[in-house]
């Protein structure tokens, strides 16, 4: 799967789970995965860190 | 085989590790995102999969805080309840309930107003802690050491004007070694506990880097913090300490979506399993 920002490769680990972030390693972007059925995973962008984010 | 769920809007590694837990303990644990779940007053509890109780651990306080308001009305338990949440999200509010429960906790001053809280900082004088009420990680926690500094940071809040930024909360500065404790409490029971070390930073949060060194539990300790968990209405906590030189040990705050995975590479028991077990048998009977 390509990094909808930069168009580099992003490596997905196979364990990953819907909800998991992944990053991008070449532009630093965040993704969610958002459906993992077998091999087709679709992700989306991840949220960004907001005021009310911790324990 | 008990079933419950794990609600979650980021799925991190304590998420993984309290479903890996459930499935090698014969629970069935479902994954539950907050942010993809339609509730609505009509709902009925089997209209989703939350199975006997819910664990709540969003990373955003208010989604996972009016998730449970939700969870709640459809009469699902929920670790931690909407409460105890409410409680332990808010600085203030945990500050006042450990002092009324004779719970040692540093002096707070709460003012309503950059002016009222220039005028009591000229009255204590430096140095002091300032804190938003609600908010985690360190973010926003500043010792503030002389008038400039404040003017500067009370300055700012008029800015950014956030309903919350009228509301200052400001908090003796604790004269102690370069850490803090972090005592996970399970049903009021101290179950494991961690000195976090900052060489660098004023603030010992995980979050910001310091480091996880293992602490044992005391009597005092496991007494405070049974109490300090009773106060805020208990489940499952992270009971934060201060080892004041003079006064002794000082609960700060009490988290309540508690975050483990840098308590779990020097723990000595399995967190997870004893989160996992304490939920089962919360389960109304
Ligand atoms: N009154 C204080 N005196 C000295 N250090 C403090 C004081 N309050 C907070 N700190 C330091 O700042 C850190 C973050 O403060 P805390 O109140 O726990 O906010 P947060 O919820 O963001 O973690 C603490 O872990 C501690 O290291
Ligand atoms: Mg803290
Ligand atoms: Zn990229």
């Amino acid at each position: 799967m390509k990094c909808p920002e930069c168009d580099a490769d992003l490596s997905i680990p196979v364990d990953a789970a819907v909800g998991e972030i992944i990053s991008c390693g070449d532009c630093g972007a965040d993704y969610e995965i958002s459906k993992k059925d077998g091999s087709t995973i679709e992700i989306k962008e991840a949220e960004t860190v907001g005021e009310d984010w911790g324990e | 085989m008990s079933k419950f769920s794990i609600v979650f809007d980021r799925l991190r590694t304590e998420e993984k590790m309290l479903q890996k837990e459930a499935v090698e303990l014969g629970h069935e644990a479902s994954l539950i995102d907050a942010k993809i779940t339609q509730i609505n007053t009509s709902s009925q509890i089997q209209d989703f999969d939350f199975g006997n109780i819910v664990l709540e651990r969003c990373v955003s306080y208010y989604r996972g805080l009016y998730f449970t308001a939700c969870l709640e009305f459809l009469d699902i338990p929920v670790i931690n309840e909407f409460n105890v949440s409410t409680i332990c999200g808010n600085k203030l509010l945990t500050s006042m309930i450990l002092k009324k429960n004779n719970i040692p906790t540093p002096k707070t001053y709460f003012s309503f107003s950059g002016d009222a809280a220039q005028e009591n900082l000229g009255k204590i004088g430096y140095p002091v802690v300032i804190k938003p009420i609600i908010g985690s990680w360190g973010r926003n926690v500043m010792p503030l050491k002389d008038k400039d500094t404040a003017d500067a940071i009370i300055e700012q809040r008029e800015i950014t004007d956030g309903p919350l930024d009228r509301i200052f909360y400001l908090q003796e500065m604790v004269d102690r070694p370069p850490r803090d404790i972090r005592v996970i409490t399970i049903g009021d029971k101290a179950v494991t506990a961690m000195y976090r070390k900052s060489s660098d930073s004023f603030k010992t949060n995980i979050a910001l880097g310091a480091e996880p060194e293992i602490c044992d539990i005391t009597n005092e300790m496991e007494d405070l913090c049974a109490k300090a968990s009773k106060a805020v209405g208990g489940g499952i906590l992270g009971v934060d300490l201060m080892e004041d030189k003079e006064k002794g040990l000082v609960v700060h705050e009490v988290n309540n979506t508690v975050e483990f995975k840098g308590l779990v590479k020097v723990a000595n028991i399995n967190i997870p399993k004893e989160m996992i077990e304490f939920a089962v048998n919360s389960i109304r009977k």
